[in-house]
């Protein structure tokens, strides 16, 4: 029998890239998806579930189906995405549902997290580069921050009581990419940045492509516990806007908020309170653990934001809007369940 | 048998086709950075701008003299460790700016957090070589990158001391420096430092305006009493008085312990950690015994 994986998080766009790219590997038989929206991309051989924010119905759906593999891709790693109390209902109750799932499982082997370098804060305690074993200098503040270092807390807890399956866990650093929308990315369409007058810290970025191959090759590998995802060179906030021909737009470092509010309120430039940590101090990340572990990354940090923006020249040169697929539910079980379509064989292995 | 062979010819061809795209892409593996600010923050280009205006300072102003640079390696990592004082501590640029000019080789100089939470000013120290005391930060210097670092273990206790305790070395912190050394399996150079003490010294300290300011030490010093009246007290708050600075680098210390260790002998790092302050005490010591005076050495 072949491999059998759940993602869960199917309709975020990791969920749904990293289903899309683990379909092309035949040794995968099965492939369920779950997610409490629609798939973000079209899937061909995914099936596609509905779960409502807490993952309740994870339980059930793993008894039934046997799976081996389990990837967790739902964690929400920006404030942008849910109000307060739906963030803490979907990356710590979603997450304490699927672990507990899971671990009822007799089936399941592998457990992949996706995660966010936000558990290590920015602060100026700060060592210059976190690496997995770092301890936060700095107590969690944010809402954000404290949802996922509370989930990860659980996973911790999870992989110490269930031995037998493997538990890798990946911190991301900030993504970039084409398809991704982002605070940074929303930024940098419109050609701007902001930052704190007086400060230039340095960041890591991650391109999206490496992220969905880091999801997917930590859940081909045999890795288990910790490792930091994020892209070569640490590069200066300031340097990130001259490679993206970015206006760097100052923000007040001291009472932010009400001193920019103008800035922000009106939406010249877009900031989130994690943002706002980032701007100051920046957070470095050693990713060496990882690559030691046979990772290579495609793209370096200066590298992600260059690809970033030849693909948005290229997107305002043709004039298009987001090719944005859609998903239509009778269209795709036409194609996966219809007589009329001819299927090609299975191949032999 | 004959399907498979197809089937990994096919994935040859695949895997050409993909390396393919990979050409074309060019950003794959590159990289596109403008800047020369390195891992660390350093800029190379901020360092050479900052010695073109330190330099007539050092060398005019200052008449910097270095006695036994011979001793710091031309490569290879090596933790340098001196005394440090002066109300605006002229020590660290004094060193960095030395070593850089005469054997060519980056110095970071390890400070307190405190530099970072600095607007602007925290990020010119940072772009000129400063980097945050964390040891994580010196082991990857040291260790990673064999370069060079510079660290002051009185930490701030050192220039905020008063003129009448001049040249009298402060306790050396937890000696958390001799134990970065011998995790790196780098050597510590002690270095000895006459002249910062009198290029500022404080003559009084204001502690509750310190608080008020969130500063690590407010001074009164000489310096902003004898120019006031004519440079104005921004401009007294921060010029040197013109002593005669005098460098001495002593023997480097090798330590017999194996690196990358988690924790050290806390015994040998405090014996290790004291042998290097007195060293340093006794090299000052000799050095102000052949001093004429503050201003021409």
């Amino acid at each position: 029998m072949g491999r059998r994986i759940l993602i869960t998080g199917v309709d975020t766009f990791w969920g749904s890239m990293t289903a899309k790219s683990l379909e092309d590997d035949p040794t995968i038989d099965t492939i369920i998806g779950l997610g409490t929206s629609d798939p973000k991309v079209e899937l061909e051989r995914t099936e596609c579930l509905r779960a409502d924010h807490n993952y309740s119905i994870v339980s059930r759906i793993i008894k039934s189906t046997r799976v081996d593999t389990v990837m967790h891709t739902f964690m929400a790693t920006e404030s942008t995405a849910y109000s307060g109390r739906m963030l803490n209902e979907n990356n710590v109750i979603g997450t304490m549902n699927l672990l507990a799932a899971v671990g009822g499982s007799s089936s399941v082997k592998r457990l992949i997290v996706k995660s966010s370098s936000l558990v290590y804060g920015s602060s100026s305690q700060d060592p210059y580069f976190f690496d997995e074993t770092s301890k936060r200098p700095s107590p969690a503040r944010l809402r954000i921050e404290k949802s996922i270092i509370e989930a990860e807390s659980y996973v911790k807890d999870f992989a110490q009581d269930n031995p037998h399956i493997a538990v890798t866990l990946l911190r991301f650093c900030n993504v970039i990419g084409d398809n991704i929308a982002t605070t940074i990315t929303r930024n940098l369409r419109k050609r701007v940045l902001p930052y704190l007058l007086g400060f230039d810290p340095s960041i890591h970025l991650i391109y999206e492509d490496d992220v969905v191959s880091a999801l997917v090759f930590a859940a081909n590998s045999d890795l288990e516990g910790i490792y930091n995802v994020a892209g070569d060179e640490r590069v200066p906030w300031s340097e990130i806007a001259s490679i993206a021909g970015a206006k760097l737009i100052p923000l007040f470092a001291y009472a932010t908020n009400v001193i920019s509010a103008p800035l922000i309120k009106t939406g010249i430039v877009k900031v989130t309170p994690e943002l706002m940590e980032l701007m100051k101090y920046g957070r470095g990340i050693d990713n060496t653990k990882f690559k030691t572990a046979g990772f290579s990354y495609k793209y370096t940090t200066s590298a992600a934001v260059a690809k970033f923006c030849e693909l948005n020249q290229l997107r305002i040169n043709l004039g298009k809007t987001k090719p944005e697929y859609k998903y239509q539910k009778d269209v795709e079980s036409f194609f996966k369940h219809s007589p009329s379509v001819i299927k090609e064989a299975a191949q032999p292995e | 048998m004959e399907k498979s062979t197809k089937s990994t010819a096919q994935k040859e061809v695949e895997s050409k086709i993909v390396k393919l795209v990979d050409k074309s892409d060019k950003t794959v593996g590159q990289s596109f950075r403008q800047s020369d600010v390195d891992r660390w923050g350093r800029s190379e280009s901020t360092r050479q701008l900052t010695r073109k205006i330190f330099d007539p300072i050092y060398s005019k102003y200052f008449r910097t003299e270095w006695d036994g640079l011979e001793k710091i390696p031309a490569k290879g990592g090596a933790l340098l460790v001196s005394n440090h004082a002066g109300a605006i501590p002229p020590d660290a640029p004094v060193i960095m700016h030395g070593i850089e000019k005469e054997l060519n080789r980056p110095v970071y100089g390890l400070a307190d957090f405190w530099f970072r939470t600095l607007p602007i000013g925290g990020t010119l120290w940072n772009r000129a070589g400063g980097v945050p005391a964390h040891p994580s930060n010196a082991y990857g210097i040291l260790h990673d990158d064999q370069q060079l670092a510079l660290v002051f273990p009185e930490g701030v206790k050192g220039p905020s001391k008063l003129y009448k305790d001049r040249y009298q070395l402060r306790r050396f912190g937890r000696g958390g420096f001799v134990e970065i050394a011998m995790r790196s399996g780098v050597p510590i150079i002690p270095i000895a430092v006459v002249g910062a003490e009198d290029a500022m010294p404080i003559l009084t300290k204001f502690p509750s305006v310190s608080k008020a300011l969130s500063l690590p030490y407010f001074p009164l010093t000489l310096n902003q009493v004898l120019l006031t009246p004519f440079v104005g007290p921004i401009l007294a708050s921060v010029a040197y008085l013109p002593a005669k600075f005098k460098v001495r680098v002593l023997d480097p210390i090798y330590f017999d312990v194996p690196p990358d260790q988690l924790r050290y002998s806390k015994t040998k790092v405090l014996d290790e950690s004291e042998n290097i302050r007195i060293r340093i005490q006794d090299a000052i010591y000799d050095m102000l015994a052949h001093r004429k005076n503050p201003w021409l050495g």
